[in-house]
């Protein structure tokens, strides 16, 4: 079936497998190998995207439900001459990945979770991330940067 | 050996808080894992597993599956077992008359655990790959299983036919065994403990991924491996496979994480390898979460019987020790050492003159185990300083203070201890003191037993565990005393290039540890260069053809001094062209900052960017000189390393829903001098989630037929950061004199500290109550019934 996309502010449209999820879709249609796959069940969150701004995981999403949607992945959160957005900044800056595997579904769900809790305490952002598993970090430094990022200023454009 | 209570000076960028130089690539979705890479034509291996734990194959009917859509071949064990050099490696023969049964990547005739292997499937798709292995018919012959480890150990079932018991080995260190009956009788108080190490499942966040890829010309062969030990695979690939070993070439990309579970040689590699050599097409294979469950080995899995002769004071004097442990149906790569990694540390941090620790391994109808973050160390940890709170409380002294009274006293290192190990330094009561103070220990003891007394339903506990472990694998001597059959070394180039840039050749292969950025620095500051001119060349065969690759905290204090060594040496050999270029004697220079200048005379100076051009050039050369400036190093190490620290864990145990939370975690650990403290700090981050993890949510769960409950992440309870808080970290240093930096390791300890640490704080939180025992995973369930069957009488916990 055909699906026509939004992916990172770029229209895509394909002839895709009915059964295709979206994060293959991403994955090996288009070549977007940042968001990654580490569970069958929904459970870790490495596949983390936004979906018209909200996260969703890819990986319990058809390709075909996306039809018409924005998506953003995390290839799409640096700016276009490589400046790196400020949550991820804020990952580097308080060492907040390790391995990095699940780093870019980390990156996407604390954009979206910052946009509806702009100015969060520790706890609400502990609560906020428990979709999304690290097993290197042991959130504590991932958690830093999720408040770093949402200083007042650091998430301006 | 002075220990100092702060992060120590900083010369140039070691000892900083440098950011990492990985991160970049990792946060912008550019670095590329196994599953990343796009390899045209490549085909897709998927496995047909046993459903049964323990069965004998009576056919494999592969006609459907090799009439399915896209299928280009598909085999069974049988029509495989011609491509195998030998069987699937076990390097560690702890014993001569260890048994192994044969192992081989695809069973051919007996299945041993769910998840065994019994017939490969290859198409053009992953889809179609996993569909035809759906329609292969495999009949089985159920057979009994051994499940239970006690019950295996009893040969009631064996766990394979072949075998006439499941024991593998027995080993022994019992230096004098008089000494520990003598301490034994002469005990006016002795402790026994029995505790289990749950079955772990490492579930690093990548699964696990191969692909090989022959190339067009030369009979060679690319191995693209999720793996830890590119080094030792391409060996073990060579020698399983019947490949030449200098056709293989094996890259480890960006790899999500280890843990152990990486530091192996797996059936999927083997048989990517082999099938890519049959069908002369890339083959590869992704691992799904639930067949990481079953085909990736597991941790722990012990029964630990301990027991402490001490005085009324609680002084012990002997430590005894026996274990079983649970190998899983088969040898892998070092399953059988494990538990001999943590067999000489069982008196932990205590000065205890009689040891005794005996250990044997048991082969049971279960996904085979393996080193897993700490490998031997966590478990000794958690035996001792479980049965030191135990003795804390006999005695009725505070935990506190028992340690203090058995601790190895800072003036007595070098300690040779009595399992036969030489500790290179420690100040055991200083971290303990750092820690107490961080986490407010006295204020907590009054809250404590202010809640005590109000009778509240909420109960605080605060748990203690001081540790030390043995790391830095690690001398090959040693290894070899120990049976092992490879050494401990770590090789390392350094060379600098015409434009002054650095490069740095290591054998360690890292998968999260942040190397590239710690090795630069190491290397900034010896040449003068900036972190950022300095590449870091690793994890590729064909460009690091020699190393040990990274485990056991081994990839610093080895792999790190053999870069500074090769770092020195490039400049003993800089030393002399620039002496030839000043006209001076080479002693007459001193180095600063990259720069050569002539003592009493510092305008006269040449730069080791320049000199390295002129090495390149080649044109004016000290007579004999070769050309370049490049040096390599392969360290050996004199002897382990022995980190230490003392972690606090404070819990709020709910005495009506058993529900234990995790308030406070305090820190303090030495690991020597520090390269650069942020990574430091996050790997003692990490480690401590991996030990609470253990102590309050992970296990892998079997039912009585060997059938694994908890394959996914709804059953298997990785944590989420909405179940832990945050940490307060505090460090001393004190550096070892066993290498030259001073460094010890950092990668296992806050796994080691941290499972006892939290569980002590529970039974602390229940003593009161009479709760003594508590076995893992403490679940709301387990504390529940714990307070229930002490106020009734009936003991509990279990």
């Amino acid at each position: 079936m055909q699906v026509t996309v939004t992916v990172n502010g770029k229209t895509e449209s394909h002839d895709v497998e009915a059964r295709m999820l979206l994060v293959y879709y991403l994955r090996e249609v288009l070549g977007l190998t940042g968001t990654n796959v580490g569970c069958d069940t929904t459970s870790c969150g490495a596949c983390t995207v936004l979906l018209n701004g909200e996260s969703v995981k890819s990986c319990t999403m058809l390709a075909a439900q996306a039809d018409g949607e924005e998506i953003t992945t995390i290839e799409g959160m640096a700016s276009s001459d490589g400046v790196l957005h400020p949550i991820q900044e804020a990952f580097r800056e308080h060492h907040g990945l390790q391995c990095g595997f699940c780093t870019p579904g980390m990156v996407m769900a604390i954009a979206s979770f910052l946009k509806e809790h702009p100015d969060p305490t520790e706890a609400e952002v502990r609560e906020g991330l428990e979709g999304n598993l690290c097993r290197c970090t042991g959130y504590h430094n991932i958690v830093q940067a999720a408040l770093a990022a949402a200083r007042p200023g650091a998430l301006a454009p | 050996m002075s220990t100092t209570l702060t992060d120590g000076p900083a010369a140039g960028v070691v000892g900083t808080r440098m950011l990492r130089r990985e991160d970049p690539a990792l946060l912008s979705g550019e670095a590329r894992f196994v599953h990343d890479l796009v390899v045209p034509g490549a085909l897709h291996l998927v496995l047909v597993r046993s459903p049964y734990a323990h069965a004998r194959v009576i056919s494999v009917d592969l006609s459907a599956a090799l009439a399915s859509p896209g299928v280009v071949a598909a085999f069974s064990g049988a029509e495989l077992a011609g491509e195998w050099g030998s069987p699937m490696p076990c390097a560690w023969p702890v014993t001569a008359d260890m048994q192994s049964p044969s192992h081989l990547p695809v069973a051919v005739d007996e299945v041993c655990y769910v998840g065994d292997a019994v017939a490969a499937v290859v198409a053009a798709s992953q889809a179609e790959a996993q569909d035809a292995a759906a329609a292969v018919a495999v009949a089985y012959e159920e057979l009994p299983a051994a499940v239970d480890l006690e019950d295996a150990a009893s040969d009631r079932v064996l766990a394979h036919s072949a075998l006439t018991s499941n024991r593998a080995y027995t080993w022994e260190l019992v230096p004098d065994a008089a000494a520990v009956e003598r301490a034994f009788a002469d005990a006016a108080v002795t402790v026994r403990e029995r505790y289990v190490q749950q079955r772990l499942i490492p579930a690093a966040m990548e699964p696990r991924g191969v692909c090989v890829v022959p190339q067009p010309f030369g009979g060679e062969y690319v191995v693209y491996s999720a793996t830890q030990i590119p080094h030792i695979l391409r060996t073990m690939l060579g020698i399983t496979a019947g490949v030449p070993e200098e056709r293989i070439r094996v890259v480890a990309p960006s790899v999500g994480g280890g843990f152990g579970s990486k530091l192996d040689v797996y059936a999927e590699e083997l048989l990517c390898l082999a099938l890519a050599r049959r069908l002369r097409k890339p083959v590869r294979w992704s691992e799904e979460r639930s067949e990481a469950a079953q085909a990736t080995i597991h941790g722990r899995g012990q029964v630990q019987e301990i027991e402490l002769a001490a005085d009324t004071e609680g002084r012990v004097a002997a430590v005894r020790v026996r274990l079983l442990a649970d190998m899983g149906a088969y040898l892998q790569l070092v399953t059988p050492g494990v538990p001999l990694l943590g067999a000489f540390l069982y008196h932990g941090v205590y000065d205890v003159p009689a040891y005794a620790f005996t250990c044997t391994g048991v082969f049971t109808n279960k996904t085979p185990t393996d080193a897993y973050r700490g490998a031997g160390r966590p478990e000794a940890t958690y035996a001792i300083e479980r049965a030191i709170d135990a003795l804390a409380r006999k005695v009725g002294v505070d935990p506190q203070e028992v340690r203090r009274r058995n601790f190895i006293q800072a003036d007595k290192f070098p300690y040779s201890s009595p399992a036969g190990l030489v500790f290179d330094s420690g100040n055991y009561e200083a971290a303990l003191d750092a820690a107490l103070e961080l986490i407010g220990y006295e204020e907590l003891r009054e809250a404590q037993a202010r809640r005590r007394g109000e009778g509240a339903t909420r109960q605080l506990g605060v748990g203690i565990s001081s540790y030390v472990e043995m790391c830095g694998l690690a001398p090959s001597r040693v290894l070899a005393s120990l049976n092992y059959v490879a050494g401990g070394w770590e090789a390392a180039t350094v060379r600098m290039l015409p434009t002054g840039k650095a490069q740095v050749v290591t054998g360690a292969s890292p998968h999260g540890q942040g190397h590239v950025t710690s090795w630069s620095m190491i290397v900034a500051d010896k040449l003068g260069v900036s972190p950022e001119d300095v590449e870091v060349l690793h994890s590729d065969t064909a460009v690091s053809p020699l190393g040990l690759d990274t485990y056991g905290s081994r990839s610093l204090s080895v792999g790190g001094t053999a870069i500074a060594l090769a770092a020195d040496r490039l400049i003993d050999k800089a030393r002399l062209l620039a002496a030839h270029r000043l006209e001076v004697a080479p002693e007459d220079l001193s180095l600063s900052a990259g720069q050569f200048s002539v003592r009493g005379s510092p305008s006269s100076a040449i730069g080791l960017g320049t000199l390295a051009f002129e090495a390149f050039t080649a044109h004016d050369l000290p007579e004999g000189m070769e050309p370049n400036l490049e040096a390599s190093a392969t360290y050996d190490p004199t002897n382990f390393t022995f980190p230490f620290g003392t972690h606090v864990a404070v819990v709020e145990v709910d005495t009506e829903t058993g529900k234990v939370d995790l308030v406070r975690y305090a820190a303090v650990d030495d690991c020597g001098n520090q390269i650069n403290p942020l990574i430091v700090d996050g790997q003692v981050h990490g480690g401590i989630v991996q030990g609470v993890a253990q102590a309050l949510f992970e296990e892998a769960v079997y039912d009585g037929e060997g059938n694994l409950l908890t394959t996914t992440f709804t059953d298997y309870l990785v944590p989420a950061a909405s179940e832990l808080p945050s940490f307060s970290l505090g460090r001393t240093v004190t550096p070892s004199p066993s290498n030259p930096m001073g460094v010890k390791g950092i990668g296992e300890a806050g796994t080691i500290a941290a499972t006892p640490a939290v569980v002590n704080a529970v039974v602390d939180a229940l003593s009161h109550l009479g709760v003594e025992e508590m076995a893992m995973p403490v679940t709301p369930e387990r504390v529940w019934r714990s307070i229930g069957a002490s106020a009734s009488g009936t003991g509990g916990g279990r």
